[in-house]
């Protein structure tokens, strides 16, 4: 009862600000509505028992990107909208985008009302008392199962961090 | 309803003593921040040889209280030009990011929130870290250019010197091999030592880093006073203005606890495993004690009935909580263990934090403010990469010990030499290259008249 009470709210909370985050005029507005469905995803993350997932949702894309968006929309004046974003074609775009996205939830749906045994919409989880620390079994399967890979991405990262630096200097060396 | 009222009634059946701990935080939080802006100008006065507030009750021992009253009478102005919402939820922001981080912090063995999250203080630095939403967006929205330079200046501080908070925390992290809050505290029980001793390095980083967190001198510039009026604040009036001054003394509160936590033991008492220090378990009462005779001595002396009638009762309150300590002194291997846990280690902690606290009040009052391109060069070119490093060589003390057999205390006093000297070497390249980069600035002339000929 309560365990769907608390989804709902942040379920709720997420759909809503997302609405709102697409139809305001103004771009921070925007952005704290986009801050506030993060917030949501997150929130339901720790419902789910998903400890460090939802840490690194706050982390990462509130505390991290997120800011890094504000600090763009504040140095850039975006209250003036350019004509050629706003193109007659992009609304079609988004239209179809959209009706793709819908189908695909419609169809999820569909198939866990088939499945028996499961809730509909809410998601059953385990006790938190039978689940292994989440922390460590990332760590496991980060540095054991998917080694290779996760070092692969790492050195990618690092390879576009010494790139944007080689890029902002030559600009002030010339 | 009836369903829904009786989960509600069982959830609190089940989470009492978290829901009190958390009301507790949330009352009493704002109470300790106005004692501390009360003992932040006392020790400013010390410091310049003043008194102090002594007017509103002795010693000045009301006078947070007089100005909170102050605040909420006073005149709540929203500017004609600032977005309205943004304005208003700004504030709101900054408190709420500070006090729900508060939840996940062990102020003693027992008075905790969230007592079994696995990401323990991850929570606390990642909650605490969507606090500077509020500085920008209340920036942003005052529609002035002070506020939006205060602002712009705190997000670029916040996220240089945030990585080497983290890299900081890390290497404790390494040493603790937890992020649970209790944990963390207990292995410093075990292992025998306080991180700061195995990894100094780490907790002066930290400490650094967590000065320019909170916004604090000398590295204030955010609201720096002589070249912003008073930054991203410039617009908040009133009660606004009180939230965002509480949240900045409860981030303190924040950041002072989390290096409590890793790096001094959290609540352990110094020494717990040393058995001739044990006479340490009598020094709250003792120092309540004192503490109250002093209050005894003043009351006598104080200017009008009123205030010595007040000194009296504030020993009376000394005496009362000493005896409280004392009483639950012998229930230490009793079932009634958790009363005995629960005082001496909220004693010894909040004792840490305020040390820690001190240390932010001393520097403030010591050191002059830096120059904006001085904050960002020691956070980039010296912190973070002395941070790195740290990470580094604290892992490969812990594999020499673990793996090799080398005595642990040897490992880290090696590794620590190896992170001082990376140190020295930093400072000594930086200053050449910001001697290099001043001469190329001065002939920066040339480039000038350069860019007027093309």
């Amino acid at each position: 009862m309560l365990d769907s009470v608390i989804f709902y709210f942040f379920a709720g909370i997420a759909v809503i600000s997302a609405a709102l985050m697409v139809t305001r005029r103004n771009a921070i507005h925007s952005a704290v509505f986009l801050i506030t469905t993060l917030l949501a995803t997150a929130g339901i993350f720790l419902q789910l028992r998903a400890e460090f997932l939802f840490i690194s949702q706050i982390i990462l894309y509130v505390g991290g990107i997120m800011v890094l968006f504000i600090f763009v929309i504040m140095l850039v004046r975006l209250d003036v909208p350019l004509p050629q974003i706003r193109s007659r074609t992009q609304k079609w775009i988004a239209l179809l985008v959209a009706l793709a996205v819908g189908l695909e939830a419609g169809f999820v749906i569909w198939q866990a009302r088939k499945a028996d045994g499961q809730g509909l919409l809410i998601p059953n989880a385990a006790p938190a008392s039978q689940l292994r620390p989440n922390t460590e079994e990332l760590a496991r399967s980060l540095f054991e199962s998917y080694l290779l890979p996760f070092e692969i991405a790492s050195v990618l990262l690092l390879v576009a961090m010494v790139g944007a630096v080689v890029m902002a200097k030559k600009r002030t060396d010339a | 309803m009836s369903p829904m009222l009786h989960s509600i009634l069982a959830f609190v059946q089940t989470w009492w003593v978290e829901l009190l701990c958390a009301v507790l935080i949330i009352v009493v939080v704002p109470l300790i921040a106005g004692y501390i802006v009360l003992v932040e100008r006392k020790v400013m006065a010390d410091m310049q040889a003043r008194l102090g507030p002594m007017r509103v009750g002795p010693h000045g021992l009301l006078q947070p209280i007089a100005d909170a009253l102050k605040l909420l009478i006073k005149e709540d102005l929203i500017p004609d030009n600032a977005d309205q919402f943004i304005f208003w939820v700004a504030p709101v922001l900054s408190m709420t990011a500070a006090l729900t981080s508060m939840g996940a912090v062990a102020f003693g063995p027992w008075f905790q929130v969230a007592r079994d999250i696995n990401i323990g203080l991850l929570f606390v630095v990642g909650v605490s870290a969507l606090g500077p939403f509020g500085i920008v967006l209340g920036g942003w929205a005052s529609n002035n250019h002070y506020s939006i330079i205060g602002a712009l200046r705190s997000t670029a501080q916040l996220i240089s010197y945030e990585t080497t908070a983290g890299f900081a925390l890390v290497s404790g992290f390494l040493l603790a091999g937890t992020l649970n809050v209790r944990a963390i505290v207990e292995t410093q029980r075990t292992d025998q030592a306080w991180y700061i001793f195995l990894a100094p390095v780490g907790f002066f980083t930290y400490l650094i880093a967590s000065i320019a967190e909170t916004n604090r001198a000398p590295f204030d510039l955010p609201e720096a006073e002589s070249e912003l009026v008073a930054g991203y604040m410039t617009e908040y009036s009133g009660f606004r203005w009180s939230l965002y001054f509480l949240a900045e003394y409860a981030n303190m509160i924040v950041v002072a606890s989390v290096g409590t936590t890793l790096f001094l033991g959290g609540w352990l008492r110094p020494f717990p495993n040393v058995r001739w220090l044990a006479w340490l378990d009598a020094a709250p009462a003792l120092l309540l004690a004192v503490v109250g005779v002093y209050c005894v001595f003043r009351a006598g002396k104080q200017p009008a009935r009123v205030q010595s009638l007040f000194m009296w009762a504030v020993a009376l309150g000394c005496f009362v909580i000493a005896a409280i300590f004392a009483l639950a002194a012998p229930f230490r291997h009793l079932p009634l263990q958790f009363m005995h846990d629960g005082l001496y280690g909220a004693f010894w902690f909040l004792l840490k934090v305020s040390a820690y606290i001190y240390i932010f009040m001393w520097l403030r009052f010591t050191l002059p403010r830096f120059r904006f391109d001085q904050l960002m060069r020691l956070g980039w070119h010296i912190l973070i990469p002395l941070a790195l490093v740290n990470v580094v060589n604290v892992g490969i003390a812990l594999a020499l010990s673990s793996e090799f057999g080398v005595n642990r205390w040897l490992a880290m006093l090696v590794t620590t030499g190896v992170t001082l000297a990376a140190a020295m070497l930093l400072l000594r390249w930086n200053d050449k290259y910001s001697a290099a980069a001043s001469a190329a600035l001065l002939a920066d002339s040339s480039i000038v008249e350069d860019s007027h000929a093309g």
